[in-house]
């Protein structure tokens, strides 16, 4: 998260600095820039439609409403890497928190090993995907989708005749129900700015050290400033309703885990790789079957995860679990936030970004108690226009004509 | 299978070349590719492969590569037989090739591509996490390049789908000597190249000669072949039909036994068969 964007290294004035920005804006390039702009703009306009959108009970409301869609789309950001697709998450996260639900309710399993095997079940479930599509030469899409289809009948098998099984409370709420006091907040908050400034220091020495040139220190600091003006403003809205909520430091712990896994070590450069030029990957010696069943193992399993918080937060689990438009909400959140549909393009933390954009738009939409015809056309029009935003500044990178 | 430890002849005679193919054969169901052909390269030497379309460069370039096999015909590699059955026998041979298409990852900058598949990992207690060891990369990155005189890559951090055609052939070829090969083929290095660009892989090439590599270059464009090959060896409808010393031959002479037309071959010309 520190130190991958680079930072120009020879300052040229305010006016140089501006254009470059703006030409990575047109070349989607200004990585989180444009969906924080995104962000502002629908903050915005549902602000001055409901005074209550902003309100620090709404927004953990909404934090808490995206949580178990940014963990899912996390999955699927490792999956669209590759340049793939998963549309089986939802009824995975479904299915998965209804065996959970099942395991603990009806067989009275302690909770947090039904979790566990929910989250397993989920990994085995990934398994079968990725070695299907790939043994096979299946394109993902449909695999995902007949599994999907499977996966629906089989949550409804699983959970019965009547269909809803209510979570009583236990370790499985408590996960989005928990809320730390004010002090754990800001701890957490500086823990976050201590975080990227040790990393950017030390990459920095490390490159130092090794002769290699640096970026510049503005760049650094200005980071460093964007993610504790981020964290602080965080804090302190939640800090005035409930407080900081257990699930968001889940999320972000598995976010900063993912990008570890993806910017860092060599499964993520052999992701990143394989969906960048399968074909060069093969050449170079990576075994991509292998990479794209990992990813389809991770994916599964973090819908499994987005399934239980899911659970966790509607305290029970139903025919819907996992349904509707949830699998399209995490496929398209971090699509909207700049990872690409056609692989080999984006970053974790569009996963977060994502789900934030997506969710303050339904969000909103339910506050001023909108239709749900309204409701479904305008989500999908934005969809629409995100996509194509990526696509066009896709080709401009390419230097094709934008006609 | 792969061969034994390619090192264990070191002196490599004058008689047997780095790299000989002896009588290669090779069918495409009724369409003879290859007929009992015959190639040599020796190290610090750069042999040119040419002929037209269809006359069977890039069938034997993939013979030697393993990604192809051939129907029949040996392979000596420092004068000892050798099977090539697989792209990995020819890279534990020391044979590296670079693909017309470069296979280059666009979304991966000059370093990352140039390190892909064989990844260095930091030491210590973070090499069980399979961190990689981003520095020692660049550092070998930019002296790699730099033995190659290749000084238009400024920024080995940049994406490799933003730089020019001639710079990503130079990434291609670095990479290509990482595994520390004898010989390199090159398949068309300067198709689609501009004037400068071509300069610089010329140059590039030279670079590889100097370096006591064996180089196999083909190419069309004889121009770019007669500034940078010692020998010439031309293919027709399958078969070796020429080799000339690139010193005391004119293009003239290289393209009649390209096309088959009999005249104005020279005195350097030496026939392969009647």
């Amino acid at each position: 998260m520190s130190a991958e964007q680079e930072a120009p290294l020879s300052p040229r004035g305010p006016m140089a600095f501006l254009k470059e920005v703006g030409r990575k804006l047109a070349q989607g390039e200004a990585g989180p820039l444009l969906v924080i702009l995104m962000l502002a703009v629908i903050w915005t306009f549902f602000q001055f439609q409901n005074e209550r959108f902003l309100s620090p009970g709404n927004l953990t409301n909404l934090v808490l409403q995206q949580a178990a869609v940014a963990t899912i789309s996390i999955g699927v950001v490792l999956v669209l890497l590759l340049g793939w697709i998963d549309l089986s998450v939802g009824a995975v996260s479904g299915f998965c928190a209804s065996v959970m639900a099942v395991l603990v309710v009806n067989q009275h399993i302690d909770p947090a090993l039904a979790v566990l095997i929910a989250l397993v079940l989920g990994a085995l479930i990934g398994l079968f995907n990725g070695m299907v599509s790939t043994r096979f030469r299946i394109p993902a899409f449909i695999v995902t989708l007949a599994g999907s289809l499977t996966l629906v009948g089989l949550q409804l098998a699983v959970l019965g005749e009547t269909g809803t099984i209510n979570l009583g409370d236990s370790f499985i709420t408590r996960l989005t129900s928990t809320f730390f006091p004010p002090v754990v907040g800001w701890s957490f908050a500086a823990l976050a700015v201590v975080l990227a400034i040790a990393f950017g220091i030390t990459g920095r020495s490390h490159r130092r050290r090794s002769g290699l040139p640096v970026g510049s220190i503005q760049g650094l600091l200005f980071r460093v400033a964007a993610i504790a003006v981020a964290f602080i403003v965080m804090v302190a809205v939640v800090n005035q309703d409930r407080g900081l909520p257990l699930v968001v430091v889940i999320v972000f712990a598995l976010a900063l885990g993912f990008t570890y896994l993806t910017q860092r070590t060599r499964f993520g450069r052999h992701l990143f790789a394989v969906g960048g030029n399968a074909e060069a990957a093969r050449r170079a010696g990576i075994k991509i079957e292998h990479v794209r069943v990992i990813a389809f193992v991770m994916c599964s399993t973090l819908a499994a995860a987005g399934g239980v918080l899911a659970a966790s937060r509607l305290l029970a689990v139903n025919q819907s679990s996992g349904a509707s438009d949830l699998v399209l909400m995490a496929i398209a959140g971090p699509v909207v936030a700049g990872t690409s549909l056609f692989g080999g393009r984006g970053s974790v933390w569009s996963a977060l970004l994502g789900a934030l954009v997506i969710g303050s738009i339904a969000n909103g939409m339910n506050l001023l108690a909108l239709a749900s015809s309204v409701k479904f056309i305008v989500t999908g029009v934005v969809l629409l226009i995100a996509v194509t935003i990526e696509s066009v500044t896709r080709m401009r990178r390419r230097g094709a004509p934008v006609t | 299978m792969t061969s034994d430890a390619p090192q264990t002849m070191h002196a490599t005679s004058a008689a047997s070349p780095l790299l000989a193919l002896k009588g290669v054969s090779k069918a495409f169901g009724a369409n003879q590719a290859l007929t009992s052909v015959d190639f040599e390269v020796d190290a610090g030497e750069v042999v040119a492969l040419v002929g037209d379309n269809g006359a069977g460069k890039t069938t034997l370039i993939k013979a030697i590569a393993g990604v192809q096999l051939c129907d029949e015909g040996t392979i000596y590699f420092r004068g000892q037989q050798v099977r090539i059955n697989s792209p990995q026998d020819a890279t534990s041979l020391g044979i590296a090739t670079v693909y017309q298409d470069l296979a280059l990852c666009d979304n991966l900058d000059v370093v990352a591509n140039l390190y892909l598949g064989r990844e260095v990992f930091a030491k210590g207690i973070t090499r069980a996490a399979y961190l990689i060891d981003e520095q020692t990369m660049e550092q070998s990155a930019l002296k790699l390049l730099d033995s190659l005189a290749v000084t238009t890559i400024r920024d080995v951090r940049e994406n490799v789908g933003s730089l020019s055609g001639g710079q990503r052939q130079a990434v291609a070829i670095a990479r290509s000597l990482l595994g520390d090969p004898s010989v390199v083929l090159l398949d068309e290095p300067t198709a689609a190249l501009g004037v400068s660009q071509t300069e610089q892989v010329l140059a590039l090439i030279h670079k590889l000669r100097q370096r006591g590599l064996a180089v196999v270059v083909i190419s069309h464009n004889l121009e770019n072949v007669f500034a940078v090959a010692d020998r010439i060896i031309v293919l027709r409808l399958g078969r070796r039909c020429a080799t000339f010393d690139v010193r005391g031959v004119t293009r003239k002479d290289v393209v009649s036994a390209i096309t088959g037309a009999e005249f104005g071959i020279g005195a350097s010309l030496k026939r392969e068969d009647a």
